[in-house]
C-alpha cells in the first residue's frame, strides 16, 4: 500500500506546533499536525472543572505574546481577543493593606520613595526587556562557526546594547548576570511590592529571588506584548481556550490539516534520516520533515530514541533541568471569592501572594530538598470575573499558580501527597479569603506530575526546560541543537524548550518555522 | 615636609605588592598601616606561646607566579611547599579522599562508584579548560565595555578572541559553566553525594551562595587557578604560615627604597580643588602625597574616608550597592597533640590534607539556608588543615597547629550584632563537628582562637568579615568590578588609585589587583614599569 508523503508532520498541537505549522503550511508545504489529546492547544487549551465552568489549563494569562505572530498569523480574524489587555496587580498582604502594581504606578500606602523606585525600575527592566525583544524573534545565531547573517545580528546586538548609553549600559552588563532580591532591595523598600516583584521573577522557575540569574526571567516576561504595550498582561475573551483555538485556525487556513486523538508512539528513521512517524495505532504517516513541538528529553529519549543521536549529545540532553515546580489550582466557586480588604475590581486583575520577598525564599527553600512549600506562594486570577462567560451565571472560576511543588518529591507524587499539598494551598488562600472554602463546588489540584502526564511533558515544566542564564539563547535546548534541527536529517524541534523559551507567545514556532524553510531551501 | 609619590593605605598583600612595584619604578612611596602588625589578611601571628597561627588565610596558591618572579619573591625568604589532595569524612564511617597519584585517585572514587571514577576525568579536563581560559585574564586590567578608546576595544577584541578560538561548542560550554551553579554542574557528572560534596566546596567558600545557587561554578574557579611551580590548581603552604608572603612582598619593597608605617591608621583621603593631595591620620597628622592609592575596600574607602561632596551620586549609590556580605568564619586551634580520625587507615597521608566533614550537596545547601536565616550553620562546612605537618616552625615539637575555615557564618545574626556568648556558641557548634569524627580531639585542645565576621572586620578591616572584599558574582566581576565604570584601578577623583581585592581579579592571596593597579598608575604616569601583564607560561 502506498501512502501519502507529506511535506512535513507536526507532533504536538500547542501553540508553538500550531504556529510552525501554519507558517510552513503558508510556504506551500503540505503539513500535518498531530496531536495526542482529543483537542489542541496544550498548555492553552482550557479544563471543564464543572458543567459550565471553564477553567484554564496551565496558562492563565498572555505575557509573552509576540505581536509579529499574532499580526501575521491574522490571529484576532480567527478569534483572538482580550477582554483586558492591561491587567492590574494587586499585592496582597496578610493585614489587608493591600498594594496594587498597574502599569509604572503603584496604587495604596506606599512612601514616595517607592513610588518613584518602581517607576525607575520598571522603565528600566523595559527598556533592558526591550533590547531581548529582537532577540526572541529569531534563530540564536551561532558563535563561532555562524554565517555573515549570525554576525551582523551579533554585531546589531552590540550596537543595540552600546545605543542604550554608557550609563544604561553598564548597568544592563551590571544586572543580566545577578539577582532579584538585590536589585529589588536597591529599588524599593515596601515588602509587598518587593514581594511581588519577586514572585514575578521566579514564577515557573527552579530559582528562589536570591538565586542568580532571577533577572533574566524578570526580563524574559516582561519582553511580550499581547495587546496593551510591551510588558503587560492579558486577559483574552472567551478564555485561554480561545488563544489555542486562534493558532489551529490559522494553522487550518493557511491548509495544515490538524489531527487530534492521535499520539504519536515514534518517529521513523531510515537511513540516518527522519522519514515519518509512527502512531499508538500502528499507523505510520511518512513525511519529509518531522517536526516536534514536544520537549526535548520526550522527543529524543521518548519518540526518537537516543541510539539515533551521538552519545556526546544525549548526554547534554539528558543534563537539560526541566523538572516542574509549579502547580496549578483551579476552583469552581457558587460565588465570588471575597479577599479582605481587597477593592471589588481586583477580580477582575491579578492577585499575588507573596507578601516578602523573604516569605518568597522560604517557600523555594524545601523545593531544593524535594518538599512542597510549607507556605506557598500564588498568582491568582479569576478569569469569570472579566469574561463572565466562563462560569455559570453568578458563579465564578478560580485559576492560581502554586509555588512551589517540585516534580520530585523524596516520596513521590500520589493522591494522598496532592491532596495534602491542595488542603496547605486552600489554607494558605483562605488566610487572605476566609470565606472561601464555603463556596467551593469543584476544586482541583495538578501537581508537577500531573502536568507530565495530561501535557506529556517530561518534568511537568511549563518552559520545557529551566529558562536561565545556561539554558538560554545560545545554549537552548543545548549546544547542538540551538538552530532547531536536531542532529538527525530531516527532524526539528519547535516547541518551548527551544529558543527563546515558555509562554503563550508562538515565537518558538515561528523561529523554527523560518529556520526550516531557509535550511530546506523552500519559500 | 617631603611630599610622597603615593601612599599607599593598608599594608595587606596587595597594598605591599602594589608598593613594590611603584617603587620598583623610582617612586617615592609610603604604606601606611593601621595595625601594629604589617600583613592584612595574610598574617602570621603568635597569638598562643610559641605556635604561629596563619590566623586568617592559611593557604597559598593563587599567588600570581608572574609576580613572585617579579618582586624576586624566593630571595626575600618565601617558600612555597605543594600539598595534595583532600578528605571528605562521611556520616556512614566511611571517607573519600583524594590524592596527587592520578590512578590513586581514580581507584579511590571507584571504591565509591567507578562510574564517578571515569567521570572524574572528563571533568578534570573540563575545568583544566576552564581554568586556562580564564588564567589569561587575571594580570590585565579589564576593558571597559562602554568605551570606543582603541586599547579598550584592543583589548575587548582580545578577550572575544580568546574566547571564540576554543571553538562553537567551547564557547557554549564556557558561557555556560560561567553561569551555572556549581551543584548543577556536578550533577552531569557524577552519581555520588560524597564525590559531589567533595568537590564543591570551592564552590562556595568565601561565597554568600549555595552550592545551588547560579554562579557558584565561577567561583569553584576562583579556587582552582591558582598553581604552585608550575602545576595549576595545586594548593601550597608558605613556610612560616601565610605572614611569610607579606613579609617577603615587604622585604622586596624596601629594598626598592619604600617606607613603611605601622600603628598609622587614616581617617581621611584629603581632597583638594578636585584632586587628592594626601592622607590624614588618626592623630592628626597630614602627610602630603601627589596619588592616593588606597588597599581598603570601596566602602571603606569611600564612605569612610572620603566626603560625599567630593563623590559623584550615582557612584556613591553604587558603592553602597556593592555587595560584601560575608559568610565565613575561621577557628584556629593549638593542639597538644595529633588528633586521630578512626575513620582513616592508621598513618593515612590523608592527615596533611584539606579536611571536610560534609558529605552531601543538601547538607552543604542547608547550611547555606542557614546562613539565610542570618544564624550560623549548624552543619557547617569546615575546610580543616594542620599545617604543622608539612612546616615544623608553626608549633612546638608533637604539638600541633589546626586551621578551620567556616562556612556559613552571617555578618549580623537574626537576634543582632554578634556577642561573646554568640561566638562562644559558634565555637562549640564547630569543634563539635570536627568532634564527631574524632573522638580525642578535644582533650588535645590548648587554646583556640575564634574568629567570626565580626572579628575579621574589626581586626584585619574586611568589611562585613568578607574575604574576598566584594562578592565574587557575575556582576561584580571583569569590567563591573568593584562597579562599571571604574574597573580599571583608577579612582573618581584626579590622584586616586584603587588596588584591593575588591577590584578586578578579586580576592585570594594573589597579588593580582596590588600589580594590575600599580601597572596602570605607571601607564598614567608614562613610567616604565617591571609589572607582568598578561599571562606568563607554564
Amino acid at each position: 500500500m502506498s501512502r501519502p508523503r507529506h511535506d512535513a508532520v507536526v507532533i504536538g498541537a500547542g501553540h508553538n506546533g500550531l504556529a510552525c505549522a501554519a507558517y510552513l503550511a503558508r510556504a506551500g508545504l503540505d503539513v500535518t499536525v498531530l496531536e495526542a489529546a482529543e483537542r489542541v492547544g496544550g498548555g492553552a487549551a482550557e479544563r471543564q472543572l464543572a458543567a459550565g465552568f471553564r477553567a484554564p489549563g496551565l496558562a492563565h494569562l498572555l505575557a509573552n505574546m509576540q505581536p509579529e505572530v499574532a499580526a501575521e498569523l491574522e490571529l484576532a480574524k480567527f478569534g483572538l481577543a482580550t477582554v483586558c489587555a492591561d491587567v492590574a496587580t494587586l499585592a496582597l498582604s496578610p493585614d489587608g493593606d493591600h498594594v496594587g502594581l498597574h502599569g509604572d504606578r503603584l496604587k495604596g500606602p506606599v512612601s514616595a520613595r517607592d513610588h518613584q523606585g518602581y517607576a525607575e525600575l520598571r522603565s528600566r527592566m523595559l527598556r533592558f526587556a526591550a533590547l531581548l525583544r529582537p532577540w526572541l524573534n529569531r534563530r540564536p545565531p551561532l558563535l563561532v562557526n555562524g554565517a555573515a547573517g549570525d554576525k551582523v545580528a551579533l554585531a546589531r546586538l552590540g550596537l543595540d546594547i552600546r545605543r542604550l548609553g554608557r550609563r544604561e549600559m553598564r548597568e544592563f552588563l551590571r544586572m543580566i548576570g545577578t539577582n532579584i532580591y538585590d536589585v529589588l532591595d536597591e529599588y524599593l523598600t515596601d515588602d509587598r511590592v518587593k514581594g511581588a516583584l519577586a514572585l514575578d521573577a521566579v514564577l515557573g522557575t527552579h530559582l528562589g529571588p536570591r538565586s542568580g540569574n532571577s533577572v533574566l526571567t524578570a526580563l524574559y516576561r516582561l519582553a511580550g506584548d499581547p495587546g496593551g504595550g510591551p510588558g503587560t498582561l492579558a486577559l483574552p475573551a472567551g478564555g485561554m481556550g480561545r488563544v489555542a483555538d486562534a493558532f489551529a485556525g490559522a494553522a487550518r487556513a493557511a491548509g495544515a490539516r490538524v489531527r487530534t486523538g492521535c499520539p504519536v508512539a515514534r518517529i521513523r528513521v531510515d537511513h540516518g534520516r527522519a522519514c515519518g512517524v509512527e502512531l499508538a495505532d500502528g499507523e505510520r504517516l511518512e513525511a519529509t520533515l518531522v517536526i516536534s513541538s514536544a520537549d526535548p528529553k520526550t522527543t529524543v529519549f521518548d519518540l526518537l530514541g537516543a541510539r539515533h543521536v551521538e552519545a556526546g549529545f544525549a548526554r547534554r540532553v539528558h543534563h537539560l533541568r526541566m523538572a516542574g515546580n509549579a502547580a496549578k489550582l483551579h476552583l469552581a466557586l457558587d460565588a465570588a471569592p471575597e479577599f479582605s480588604g481587597a477593592p471589588p475590581d481586583a477580580l477582575a486583575g491579578r492577585l499575588l501572594i507573596a507578601p516578602d520577598m523573604d516569605y518568597v525564599e522560604r517557600a523555594f527553600n524545601p523545593a531544593k530538598y524535594g518538599r512542597c512549600s510549607e507556605q506557598p506562594v500564588m498568582e491568582i486570577t479569576v478569569p469569570s470575573a472579566a469574561d463572565p462567560t466562563l462560569a455559570p451565571p453568578g458563579c465564578h472560576v478560580l485559576s492560581a499558580v502554586v509555588q512551589y511543588a517540585p516534580r520530585f518529591l523524596e516520596d513521590g507524587w500520589d493522591d494522598e501527597r496532592t491532596g495534602a499539598f491542595r488542603e496547605r494551598v486552600l489554607a494558605t488562600l483562605s488566610a487572605y479569603a476566609p470565606g472561601l472554602r464555603r463556596h467551593i463546588v469543584a476544586a482541583e489540584l495538578l501537581g508537577p506530575a500531573d502536568i507530565e502526564r495530561i501535557y506529556r511533558v517530561r518534568g511537568g515544566h511549563w518552559h520545557h526546560g529551566e529558562l536561565a542564564l545556561d539554558q538560554f539563547l545560545f545554549t537552548r535546548p543545548v549546544p547542538g541543537a540551538t538552530g532547531y534541527a536536531l542532529p538527525l536529517e530531516g527532524l526539528w524541534l519547535c516547541g518551548a524548550g527551544t529558543h527563546p523559551g515558555g509562554g503563550i507567545s508562538g515565537a518558538a514556532g515561528r523561529n523554527a518555522a523560518a529556520e526550516i524553510l531557509r535550511r530546506e531551501g523552500r519559500r | 615636609m617631603k611630599t610622597y609619590d603615593a601612599i599607599v593605605i593598608g599594608a595587606g598583600h596587595n597594598g605591599l605588592t602594589n608598593a613594590a612595584f611603584l617603587a620598583q619604578a623610582g617612586l617615592r612611596v609610603l604604606v601606611v598601616e593601621k595595625n601594629d602588625y604589617i600583613g592584612g589578611a595574610a598574617v602570621s601571628r603568635e597569638l598562643y606561646d610559641d605556635w604561629i597561627y596563619s590566623n586568617c588565610s592559611y593557604v597559598c596558591s593563587l599567588l600570581r607566579p608572574e609576580i613572585y618572579r617579579s618582586l624576586d619573591l624566593a630571595s626575600h625568604g618565601l617558600q612555597v611547599t605543594p600539598y595534595g589532595g583532600s578528605v571528605t569524612f562521611m556520616e556512614n564511617g566511611d571517607y573519600l579522599g583524594s590524592y596527587w597519584d592520578k590512578d590513586v585517585a581514580h581507584r579511590e572514587i571507584a571504591r565509591h562508584s567507578a562510574r564517578d571514577a571515569d567521570a572524574h576525568r572528563r571533568y578534570s579536563a573540563e575545568v583544566m579548560r576552564q581554568t586556562r581560559f580564564i588564567r589569561e585574564f587575571l594580570l590585565r586590567t579589564p576593558p571597559d565595555p562602554t568605551s570606543f578608546r582603541p586599547r579598550d576595544l584592543r583589548e575587548l577584541g582580545e578577550m572575544a578572541g580568546r574566547l571564540l578560538e576554543m571553538g562553537e561548542e567551547a564557547v557554549y560550554d564556557t558561557l555556560r559553566f560561567w553561569t551555572m551553579s556549581i551543584g548543577d554542574y556536578l550533577d552531569q557528572y557524577f552519581e555520588t553525594d560524597v564525590v559531589k560534596a567533595s568537590l564543591a566546596g570551592s564552590g562556595i567558600i568565601g561565597t554568600a551562595l549555595g552550592p545551588y545557587s547560579p554562579g557558584s561554578a565561577y567561583v569553584l574557579l576562583h579556587h582552582y587557578m591558582g598553581e604552585v611551580d608550575g602545576n595549576i590548581g595545586t594548593w601550597g603552604l608558605a613556610r612560616g604560615g601565610m605572614g611569610a608572603v607579606s613579609r617577603a612582598i615587604a622585604d622586596a619593597f624596601r629594598a626598592a627604597g619604600g617606607e613603611l608605617r605601622t600603628g598609622a591608621e587614616v581617617t581621611d583621603i584629603v581632597v583638594r580643588d578636585g584632586r587628592v593631595r594626601g592622607v590624614a591620620l588618626a592623630d592628626g597628622e597630614e602627610i602630603p602625597a601627589h596619588r592616593v592609592v588606597s588597599n581598603l575596600d570601596v566602602k571603606r574607602t569611600f564612605l569612610a574616608l572620603m566626603e560625599a561632596d567630593d563623590l559623584d551620586e550615582e557612584f556613591l549609590r553604587r558603592v553602597e550597592n556593592f555587595r560584601i556580605r560575608g559568610s565565613s568564619g575561621k577557628l584556629n586551634i593549638a593542639l597538644d597533640g595529633l588528633p586521630s580520625f578512626p575513620a582513616l587507615p592508621e598513618g593515612s597521608e590523608l592527615l596533611n590534607t584539606d579536611m571536610h566533614f560534609v558529605d552531601s550537596l543538601e547538607r552543604l545547601e542547608r547550611a547555606y539556608d542557614d546562613w539565610k536565616a542570618k544564624t550560623w550553620s549548624g552543619d557547617p562546612y569546615l575546610d580543616m588543615l594542620i599545617p604543622s605537618l608539612s612546616d615544623p616552625t608553626m608549633a612546638p615539637p608533637g604539638k600541633h597547629f589546626m586551621s578551620v575555615f567556616v562556612q556559613y557564618c552571617p555578618p549580623e545574626l537574626a537576634s543582632g550584632p554578634w556577642t561573646d556568648a554568640d561566638r562562644d556558641a559558634f565555637r562549640e557548634t564547630v569543634l563539635d563537628q570536627i568532634a564527631r569524627y574524632s573522638p580525642d580531639f578535644r582533650d588535645l585542645i590548648l587554646h583556640v582562637e575564634v574568629r567570626t565576621p565580626r572579628e575579621l572586620e574589626e581586626e584585619v578591616g574586611l568589611t562585613e568579615g568578607n574575604i574576598f572584599q566584594g562578592e565574587l558574582t557575575m556582576d561584580q566581576l571583569l569590567f563591573n568590578r568593584p562597579v562599571p565604570g571604574y574597573a580599571q584601578y583608577r579612582g573618581p577623583v584626579r590622584g586616586l588609585w584603587m588596588c584591593s581585592s575588591a577590584t578586578h581579579p578579586g580576592g585570594g592571596v594573589m597579588a593580582a589587583p596590588g600589580a594590575n593597579a600599580a601597572r596602570e598608575i605607571l601607564r598614567d604616569m608614562r613610567r616604565p614599569s617591571t609589572v607582568p601583564e598578561g599571562f606568563g607560561d607554564d
